[in-house]
């Protein structure tokens, strides 16, 4: 048997019936990843002899007859953004490269609750900033599906180690359409949950009003379990929102008869390209077969969503990311002269081309002046996406769209291009402005056979919806089953 | 020509509070460097803040002592600028919605009451501290008292005279003291100010360009900063030359002030509303509460010390100055009948003493039960009033108890009137002139006789039977 493409409800039931051992999971992830990675690239820091006492660990207890939670043994990845104590956390940054912190996120100690078994720690786009993963300084990550394009970005490393069974999942995270865009590039499932459902605390904050932390699965049952173990109120994060804990596994339900489904005509305008439109259109059918209302919609600001991200997603990102100074911890520019060298030299050496891109980008819409101008006009263009959402959620139970307007492009094809970078994130950018949660599935595959992502968006906390419409989509569909063609590895 | 002041006031003053604005390491002072700070406070990436509500609650106790309205509705922003004392280079702060607004403190300079109108009160965290003097080449960093809660009090500019910025300066202080939201320590850096100044000639309308002073460490060193900067904008106006606007900081060693950056040199600070904080919303019946449990007030405690211990205004108003020494008036005064004797000795030595060691209030050994007891040796005779001021000096250096101070020491009263006879007798034979003089009508001449007899006892001997032998005496000759 393959162990590595289960996915984490099969490998699960093997482990409840003492059919497998854990250890026996991790030594399939390891021998997949020793046979794949090479060509993937999807890793920035692997802790296999880690994960092997883990994994022994864990068959110990299970040995013993406890009973543990679903993840128990299960192998995954994090995110290289998401702090792991004693083990190094880059954000696939030079500035960071040698940083290993001393603290768990929040996330990451409820993983380790659950007994889940981190293989190592995976490629981005330099501080989450980008939608191809080129920009980590580590190098790029390739898509499995196709080695020549990207995996989309930026949590690249985190889908396309899923994609090529590397792990059984990862944690990734959203700003942008970080963790959905990437899952929709490699046909993987990607959720953003609601902003406030998941602890930031220990997520390396690019910009803090829009950043949660998703799961990237294999499928929809895999999303629900990964995200019941990570959801929940946590004290140290002054966002979090104080919901009770729920068993998302409770919606997989196969049914979507009394749903309403909205489709929203800006979303199907210029730009998306009709291989990808002829495969939601064929999602939107599927649902209407099985029972789902489609009705169609209007969000009318959506236009303004992107220079509004980017404003407001920069102006964060420029003071978040100027605690990276070379005085206490990460990179330091040598042969520094005074105070003022030794921050220039350190930052201007210390980060990649985007992430000062954005820095710059960010002071100058918050410096005096300008902050009217474009700042304070962009958390109003955020109102308004909020309420275009509020207006289509009193008559629709999800809102049905594409993840991306394009498949994976080729690697090099947009990175010396960063508007056209930019319009990658389109349909993914106005979900995290508006706080909503939204899911990327897979729904389809392009004449060169490459992925097609399906993005349901739900209201607040609405993850339950999103779930069952989304398990529903998948029980009745065999998209997700196909896997990348192995001739490379 | 004569000029015009115009001052306002920037005041930081550091909260009490256990732990930190925003994680939960402990704010006391003195520490280990770097032994009080953790993810959080010295800013590592990913860590994140969550507010201390004791702190929301003393500014805002802060903000109903000092008159101002609370808002129900505040948020905290981020000011951003470069320096290694912060570690996130930003700090958490409040821009343009502050927790407390437009207040008030009255203060009385020359007999003349004058209020001084608070502007704003926000709450802030204050940053970690650079120690510079080790060697020459290195510079480093103590983050312990990065994240410890600040307020800053803005005044309005409407203190007209270094006097003024002083007594309000002292009056604040009181206040926060007696509400206990702060120690108030300026020596441990608890509260500190910035002043911004300007002159104009007499009479003129509009204000004159203003300079900010900076690194003023005391009240004194406070003054001096304003003297020297009203001199030195007034010798430049008087050469024709016009004011630049600018920061200036101040050297107390040198008492000159030097110019720090100017006006084109203005950091932008870039403010925005801090994302990993949620806004503070206020209950309007949590502030009722908390407005009901303020503590009586200086002004008011003043009032009733001068009708419940029949004592001066003047000797209230000193008194209750301090939280510290009026409570240490009243609870003498309880157990005490005299309160306007303790008041002498409290006003008198006790504060002498204070000033001339350079000692605050929390420093003294001094318990109010000693000072009662004193006051009873003297009232049963045990030691006249010139020993008591030997006893106080001693309680003040090592906190005995008065009794022990008297017995270890010898410092006991002789009242013995044998003694006394016999001593007197003989002082008034060896200084035949001094009695013929006080014969001849000189008074004079009967102090410097009593003076003798208690030098030959040392001070110890009764003052009052000494008085009455000599009389006695003397009259006999």
């Amino acid at each position: 048997m393959e162990l590595h493409k289960l996915t984490i409800h099969e490998a699960c039931n093997l482990l409840r019936k003492k059919e497998i051992s854990c250890y026996e999971l991790v030594e399939a992830v390891a021998e997949q990843i020793e046979k794949v990675e090479k060509n993937i690239h999807a890793f920035i820091t692997l802790s296999i002899e880690q994960a092997f006492r883990n994994a022994a660990k864990v068959d110990k207890i299970l040995s013993s007859g406890e009973t543990l939670s679903p993840l128990a043994g299960i192998p995954m990845g994090l995110k290289d953004n998401i702090c792991t104590a004693g083990v190094r956390t880059t954000c696939a940054s030079k500035m960071l490269s040698n940083f290993v912190p001393p603290y768990d996120a929040t996330v990451v100690l409820k993983l380790k609750k659950t007994g889940s078994v981190l293989l190592g720690k995976l490629n981005m786009d330099e501080f989450a900033m980008g939608s191809s993963t080129e920009s980590s300084y580590f190098g790029e990550t390739f898509n499995p599906w196709d080695l020549s394009r990207v995996p989309g970005g930026s949590s690249g490393g985190s889908a396309a180690a899923v994609a090529s069974d590397e792990v059984f999942f990862s944690l990734g995270s959203d700003t942008g359409g970080s963790v959905r865009q990437p899952a929709a590039f490699c046909g993987v499932v990607g959720l953003k949950p609601t902003y406030g459902l998941v602890s930031r605390f220990g997520l390396i904050e690019y910009a803090s009003s829009l950043d949660q932390i998703g799961p990237i699965t294999k499928d929809v049952t895999d999303c629900a379990m990964v995200l019941s173990a990570i959801a929940g109120y946590d004290p140290s994060d002054s966002t979090s929102v104080k919901t009770s804990a729920l068993d998302y596994t409770d919606f997989l339900i196969d049914d979507v008869k009394d749903f309403k489904i909205g489709i929203p005509r800006e979303y199907f305008g210029e730009g998306l390209h009709i291989e990808v439109q002829k495969a939601i259109q064929n999602a939107v059918r599927i649902f209407e077969e099985l029972g789902a209302r489609v009705e169609e919609v209007s969000l009318p600001s959506t236009e303004y969503a992107l220079p509004a991200y980017y404003i407001i997603a920069t102006a964060e990102a420029s003071s978040n990311l100027a605690r990276f100074d070379g005085v206490k911890y990460g990179y330091r520019a040598e042969h520094a002269g005074d105070l003022a060298d030794l921050y220039k030299k350190t930052r201007s050496l210390g980060f990649g081309t985007e992430v000062k891109r954005r820095i710059i980008l960010g002071t100058y819409t918050l410096s005096s002046g300008y902050y009217e101008k474009y700042y304070l006009k962009a958390l109003k263009v955020r109102t308004l996406i909020k309420r275009d959402f509020d207006e289509v959620f009193k008559s629709c139970d999800i809102i049905l769209c594409p993840t991306s307007p394009t498949t994976a492009f080729r690697i090099g094809e947009k990175k010396e291009n960063p508007m056209e970078m930019y319009l990658s994130d389109v349909y993914t950018v106005p979900v995290n402005l508006a706080g909503l949660p939204a899911i990327s599935i897979p729904c389809g595959y392009d004449n060169d056979g490459m992925p097609i992502g399906l993005q349901l968006i739900g209201r607040a906390f609405g993850e339950g919806d999103l779930i069952r419409a989304a398990y529903t989509f998948e029980r009745n569909t065999d998209f997700h089953l196909k896997k990348p063609a192995t001739f490379w590895g | 020509m004569t000029y015009e002041t115009t001052i306002g006031l920037e005041v930081h003053v550091e909260l009490c509070t256990k732990t930190k604005l925003f994680c939960s390491c402990t704010t006391a002072f003195g520490g280990e460097p770097n032994s009080q700070c953790c993810p959080v406070c010295t800013g590592m990436p990913g860590a994140l803040p969550v507010i201390n509500k004791k702190a929301v609650e003393y500014a805002v106790k802060a903000g109903l002592a000092l008159h101002c309205t609370i808002a129900e509705y505040s948020k905290l922003d981020r000011k951003n600028y470069f320096y290694p004392d912060l570690p996130k280079a930003y700090q958490i702060s409040q821009y343009d919605l502050p927790l407390c607004k437009g207040g008030y403190l009255d203060i009385t300079v020359q007999g003349k009451e004058k209020r001084i109108r608070i502007k704003r009160i926000h709450l802030e965290e204050d940053a970690g501290k650079l120690i510079h003097d080790r060697s020459k080449t290195d510079t480093l960093i103590d983050y312990n008292r990065c994240g410890v809660p600040l307020i800053e009090i803005v005044t309005e500019p409407d203190i007209s005279s270094p006097e003024e910025a002083r007594v309000f300066l002292e009056k604040l202080k009181s206040v926060l003291e007696y509400i206990e939201v702060s120690d108030c320590k300026m020596q441990e850096g608890s509260l500190r100010c910035d002043v911004n100044l300007s002159i104009r000639p007499s009479g003129q309308k509009e204000l004159g360009v203003r300079t900010e002073l900076k690194n003023l460490n005391s009240f004194r060193s406070a003054y001096r900063a304003m003297e020297y900067e009203i001199q030195r904008q007034r010798n430049i106006l008087e050469s024709g030359e016009p004011i630049v606007q600018e920061t200036r900081r101040w050297d107390d060693s040198r008492g000159k002030s030097f110019p720090m950056r100017g006006k084109e040199e203005v950091h932008d600070y870039r403010y925005f509303p801090e994302p990993d904080l949620i806004p503070i919303v206020l209950d309007r019946k949590w502030i009722e509460v908390i407005k009901n449990h303020l503590p009586e007030m200086p002004d008011q405690r003043k009032k009733r010390f001068t009708e419940q211990y029949s004592i001066p205004e003047y000797d209230a108003d000193i008194l209750t100055s301090s939280k510290y020494l009026a409570d240490f008036f009243e609870t003498c005064s309880t157990k005490y009948d005299n309160p306007k004797t303790v008041s002498n000795w409290l006003m008198g030595d006790f504060m002498r003493l204070m000033n001339e060691r350079g000692k605050e209030f929390h420093e003294i050994p001094i318990k109010p039960d000693s000072l009662v007891e004193l006051l009873r040796l003297m009232d049963e005779g045990v030691i006249n009033g010139s020993t008591a001021k030997k006893v106080i000096e001693e309680m003040f250096e090592t906190g005995d108890e008065p009794k022990k101070i008297v017995e270890e020491k010898g410092l006991a009263q002789i009242s013995d009137k044998d003694q006394l006879e016999s001593m007197v007798q003989r002082i008034l034979r060896e200084n035949s002139k001094a009695v013929a003089d006080y014969k001849s009508g000189k008074r004079k001449a009967f102090a410097s006789l009593v003076g003798q007899v208690m030098k030959a006892f040392k001070g110890k001997a009764n003052p009052q039977m000494v008085i009455e032998i000599l009389n006695e005496e003397i009259n006999r000759i």
